[in-house]
């Protein structure tokens, strides 16, 4: 199985001070469900960024999608990141944009054309249940509702790694699990999940989600999904 | 160019612009206003330069000076007649003793007819003024040229004076040419100035909006795409802010011109636009919008290569 993600000794300090990532060494499979646990300032947040390039790191190796993404030109790094969703921990949606135009936003700077977004888009909306909030601005919206706008947008463009920072955070439990279930088919149409959560008790509603733990900046492999290809999901 | 107008609308959102609501429409406004001005001055001198250069530079007056007027008389007629044959001169002209004194009166205080009538006799009777040919050139007057005159008309007028007509107002055709190079400088600063506005109002905008220029940076956005929002807004705000500008510096400059044309001096009136500067002039506020747009275009590209 091709690996789509690869870390080899990959670390990442901020400025002077201490590394905040260290010696992480692991590979993600395509089609598969990863969930990043581990303790507030543990590194989850920081891990993402690596994986969905907004940050280069420290020390290393990351290969993604099969290239080296340390020594990426700048211009090559937009053509990559369309093919990631990412749900922020903070949502960070365009506060002056309908719910709509925020959903659409990484179709438009794909350039797909207006004529062909809008079905996508409001099946999108209708998906998330805000099938008639499409011009809500996101300060009238509650936090969930932001957070399901986030969830869609990154969703949209059908990227090939979905990384989502605490998704759940803001709903609840039934938001919560329909969500999952949404990361879940969207799994199983081949893109690879990977979700930062400290709330275990997601973990056990996905079948065959891997699990990875950081622990001060390292990683551990409870599951040894890391060291050993999954299963496809379908057999799992 | 064209094309960074008609940016699609759900584009535009994604920056918000508030025409007008803002400094920067205004302040381009002054700046094209006051290069408006600077530049009309530095055009009008140019001009103004040139046309007394292009005038007096193949001009040489002849001063036949002589205290016995029946002498002076015949000197002139001889030197006249003289200088008519030569192959170098176009044109002789001796000037009326009327035109003589009509070119001194504003020193001494009185024209020539105001003397007739207070009855007080003319300046020709009081003053011994010299008689004076005008001679136009076939060429310019240079140094050649005029010993070639003074040779001449030496053998009828011997203390007879040739001199170029440009050499009395060089003075005068420096300080012109100092005033264009001035009103041109002003001109470039004034575009520095505008360009740092441009950078200081592109910095400001960026940081405004640094989230949402993020977020686009991560779901893949190219900096030429930030850019090219950054680069329509103040590209429209400079365009309105210099056309604002170019009306208010136009009515100031015919106003001007009015009344430099109701002065009746010769320099003065010197001092006018051709349909070629005008032009230049209604060019301002492009060249004012392409400053501004490149001005933003760099800024922004600059400051997005610092972020990942």
């Amino acid at each position: 199985m091709n690996e789509i993600v690869q870390f080899e000794n990959v670390g990442l300090r901020y400025g002077a001070g201490a590394e905040t990532l260290s010696d992480l060494t692991f590979t993600l499979y395509p089609g598969s469900f990863y969930f990043l646990t581990g303790a507030s300032g543990a590194g989850k947040t920081s891990l993402l960024k690596l994986l969905y390039l907004a940050q280069r790191p420290s020390r290393g190796l990351i290969r993604l999608f099969g290239e080296d993404a340390v020594t990426m030109s700048r211009a090559r790094l937009p053509g990559f990141r369309r093919r990631i969703g990412v749900v922020f921990q903070d949502f960070r949606l365009v506060p002056h944009l309908s719910a709509f135009d925020n959903i659409a936003l990484p179709l438009r700077v794909a350039g797909v054309k207006e004529k062909e977004l809008v079905t996508p888009v409001a099946e999108m909306l209708d998906w998330v249940g805000l099938g008639d909030r499409a011009e809500a601005r996101p300060a009238t919206l509650s936090g969930g509702e932001q957070q399901r706008v986030a969830i869609a947008r990154a969703v949209i463009g059908r990227p090939e790694i979905l990384v989502a920072d605490e998704p759940t955070g803001n709903v609840d439990p039934e938001m919560a699990l329909r969500l999952l279930q949404l990361f879940e088919a969207l799994n199983t149409l081949g893109t690879t999940i990977v979700v930062a959560t400290h709330d275990i008790h997601l973990l056990s509603k996905v079948a065959g989600a891997q699990m990875m733990r950081l622990e001060k900046g390292g990683l551990s492999d409870p599951t040894g999904s890391l060291r050993n290809p999954p299963l496809p999901r379908d057999r799992a | 160019m064209f094309s960074l107008f008609v940016i699609p609308g759900h584009d535009r959102r994604l920056i918000p612009e508030g025409r007008l609501s803002g400094p920067m429409p205004w302040v381009i406004a002054i700046m094209i206003f006051l290069m408006v001005l600077a530049t009309g001055a530095g055009l009008a001198f140019a001009e103004a330069g040139n046309n007394i250069s292009d005038q007096l530079s193949s001009r040489a007056t002849v001063q036949i000076i002589e205290a016995n007027p029946d002498l002076k008389a015949q000197q002139t007629n001889d030197a006249a007649a003289r200088l008519r044959g030569m192959a170098l001169i176009e044109e002789v002209r001796v000037l009326p003793p009327k035109e003589i004194e009509d070119l001194i009166a504003p020193w001494l205080g009185q024209t020539a007819s105001e003397m007739e009538e207070a009855q007080t006799g003319t300046l020709l009777e009081d003053i011994p003024l010299p008689s004076l040919i005008d001679l136009t050139l076939v060429r310019p007057a240079g140094e050649k040229e005029l010993a070639e005159l003074r040779a001449a008309i030496r053998p009828f007028a011997a203390g007879a004076r040739v001199e170029p007509s440009s050499g009395l107002i060089a003075p005068v055709i420096a300080l012109v040419r100092s005033l264009q190079w001035v009103a041109f400088g002003l001109v470039a600063l004034l575009a520095m100035a505008t360009a740092a506005a441009v950078i200081i109002s592109a910095r400001a905008a960026l940081n405004t909006h640094k989230e949402t220029i993020g977020v686009i940076h991560l779901l893949g956005g190219t900096d030429e795409q930030i850019s090219r929002l950054f680069q329509r807004r103040i590209a429209l705000d400079a365009l309105l802010g210099g056309i604002l500008g170019l009306i208010c510096g136009t009515a100031i400059i015919l106003l001007l011109g009015i009344q430099l044309s109701a002065l009746g001096s010769g320099l003065m009136q010197s001092l006018g636009l051709s349909w070629l500067s005008w032009l230049i002039i209604g060019l301002i506020p492009i060249l004012g919008m392409i400053l501004a747009m490149v001005t933003a275009r760099m800024t922004v590209m600059g400051a997005l290569k610092k972020i990942l």
